[in-house]
């Protein structure tokens, strides 16, 4: 009778735990899963200060984040691209929260210290395959990149005027095998984001623009992508949404936005 | 089955219960991974058509204009590659068996067995490393390449992970054969060298055969280690170049697949082609073990 009893009580005490968490409130945010690492410290650091939001991701990618924040499906989209043009017609409200700028590196030996936006991209679609042509030794080329599905490698495509069309002469599953690859290879050219970056490896200038915190923040290096959120004009944001937001934006998340590696704006 | 009816005590059944569920756990798990592909696997396939998947041969599936999902690059490179490793490590494996067994002075035999122990100990992934940080600078220098990630950095390190079981097995096959055949072999004036090669080898040929297709499964399995030698661009095969095999395809792409994409169950499709050619061998394998059998009876 007495175990009948206790477990009663542990059903009771279950199920309006079960009621309160159906109460809390539930911010949706959908796209860019480059954005994966940024939303879940800023998940994590939000849950800290206010216990009764539940922020969910899911990765789907910028295009499709963009399209459901404007079809109502999430509360707020996330894009690692620029919003088009179209976009904001219907509606898309921008909300930079952060930048990620993309190294050139090569190996430490290689004199080579500044390419041009055009001969990167005849680099990596495989026209220029000896570093002679680049001022450098006569070498071959060995372009090291990431596997496709790879986030960083979508925007380094793109921002190079080369989506799909690169010819790698290795691809890797993550930044550190990249850099460390290029570390060890004296033909090497990669590319990483820069915050992961260290000092076995050299950074190049781009279009004579070295790639710090600053030339990024002030938008003169070209090799960047935003992390942005993505609004509805159109719809009025629900509170814990509007919170989050806030939030995203705030001098508190900062830290923990460069903690993910992207730079603040 | 009289035997346990006589002493069918509750602690007997008991046990007997015990070890029936752990045998079970095995096929459940056999049964679940197998069913769990073929449902993941089947969809892309679907989607793409069987052809386009299994003999097209651009790997292209996060394109934003025309994806492709053709594997064929992979499935030839997995091919050529356990073909090669099977061709340097074999023979290599096979002599190794032989002085072991037959031609070593006891203490010198004693010594290299455990060492060859020692090399089916290593993970995968130290095979992996040392190939990384020793061969592929080497291959780069001395064939005056861009980067030495190659199939044939590939192919080299399989050769030697394959070795070890290759050599049990065949000094096994070869210790097993009848003292009377290489007497007799002897005794008609064959000196020792050619009786191990003439009469011991022959005699144990499906053993060795068995050596040889379990070198092979573990060859088309092996991911870690070629993920870091191979280079996983998806060229078609050629030895100086970067591959990728049907494992390391997997590996390298799941992280970032965005769940429920086209590119993700593909990945899947890919296990499961895979899977089938694990399976083809295993047959092939216990084939070989019974033809092994039927042989000594």
């Amino acid at each position: 009778m007495k175990r009948l009893l206790m477990s009663c009580a542990v059903c009771i005490l279950f199920l309006t735990a079960c009621g309160s968490t159906a109460d809390t409130a539930v911010v949706n945010t959908e796209g860019s899963t480059s954005m994966a690492d940024i939303i879940a410290v800023l998940q994590e650091s939000f849950h800290t200060e206010d216990t009764s939001i539940t922020v969910n991701f899911s990765g789907t990618g910028s295009g499709a984040g963009i399209e459901s924040v404007l079809t109502g499906t999430c509360d707020i989209g996330l894009s690692s691209r620029p919003v088009r043009p179209a976009e904001l017609q219907r509606g898309a409200a921008v909300h930079i929260i952060a930048l990620d700028g993309i190294a050139l590196i090569v190996n430490l030996s290689n004199p080579v210290t500044d390419l041009t936006i055009p001969q990167i991209a005849s680099v990596f679609t495989g026209q220029i395959t000896n570093w002679k042509t680049l001022g450098g030794p006569d070498a071959p080329i060995a372009v090291y990149g990431r596997e496709a599905g790879s986030g960083t490698r979508t925007a380094f495509e793109e921002l190079i005027g080369a989506a799909d069309n690169c010819l790698y002469t290795n691809e890797y599953g993550s930044t550190g095998d990249v850099t460390g690859n290029v570390s060890t290879n004296p033909n090497a050219i990669g590319y990483a984001s820069l915050a992961s970056v260290n000092d076995t490896v050299s950074i190049l200038k781009v279009n004579g623009i070295a790639c710090t915190e600053r030339t990024i923040q002030n938008g003169a290096y070209s090799l960047q992508r935003p992390f942005i959120m993505v609004t509805n004009q159109n719809t009025v944001l629900s509170k814990p949404s509007q919170a989050f937001l806030d939030y995203a934006l705030s001098q508190e998340a900062a830290p923990y936005l460069s903690l993910a590696g992207a730079i603040p704006p | 089955m009289n035997r346990s009816r006589t002493r069918s005590s509750p602690s007997e059944l008991a046990m007997r219960t015990l070890l029936f569920i752990c045998a079970l756990t095995a096929v459940i798990f056999v049964l679940l991974i197998t069913v769990y592909l073929i449902l993941s696997g089947l969809p892309a396939i679907q989607e793409i058509g069987l052809f386009n998947f299994l003999f097209g041969d651009i790997w292209q599936p996060t394109s934003s204009t025309d994806p492709k999902f053709g594997i064929l690059p992979m499935i030839l490179t997995s091919i050529y590659g356990a073909a090669a490793a099977i061709v340097i490590g074999v023979p290599i494996g096979i002599f190794t068996a032989i002085f072991l067994a037959k031609a070593a002075p006891p203490k010198l035999a004693a010594l290299i067995r455990p060492m060859i122990g020692l090399l089916a100990g290593i993970p995968s992934v130290v095979y992996g490393l040392v190939g990384m940080c020793v061969l592929v600078p080497c291959l780069r220098k001395w064939l005056d390449l861009p980067a030495g990630d190659s199939l044939l950095a590939a192919v080299i390190v399989l050769a030697v992970m394959i070795l070890p079981s290759v050599i049990s097995v065949s000094e096994t096959a070869l210790e097993a054969v009848p003292k009377e055949y290489e007497e007799a072999s002897l005794a008609l004036g064959a000196t020792e060298l050619e009786t191990y090669f003439r009469v011991t080898a022959p005699a144990a040929k499906s053993g060795i055969a068995a050596a040889a297709a379990l070198g092979t499964g573990r060859a088309i399995g092996e991911a870690m280690a070629i993920l870091m030698v191979a280079g996983n661009v998806a060229n078609m095969p050629s030895l100086l170049k970067s591959v990728r095999f049907l494992t390391t395809g997997i590996a390298i792409e799941m992280n970032y697949a965005a769940p429920g994409s086209l590119q993700r169950q593909a990945l899947f499709s890919i296990g499961l082609v895979l899977f089938l050619f694990i399976m083809l061998i295993n047959i092939l394998l216990s084939i070989v073990l019974k033809a092994d059998k039927g042989d000594n009876l």
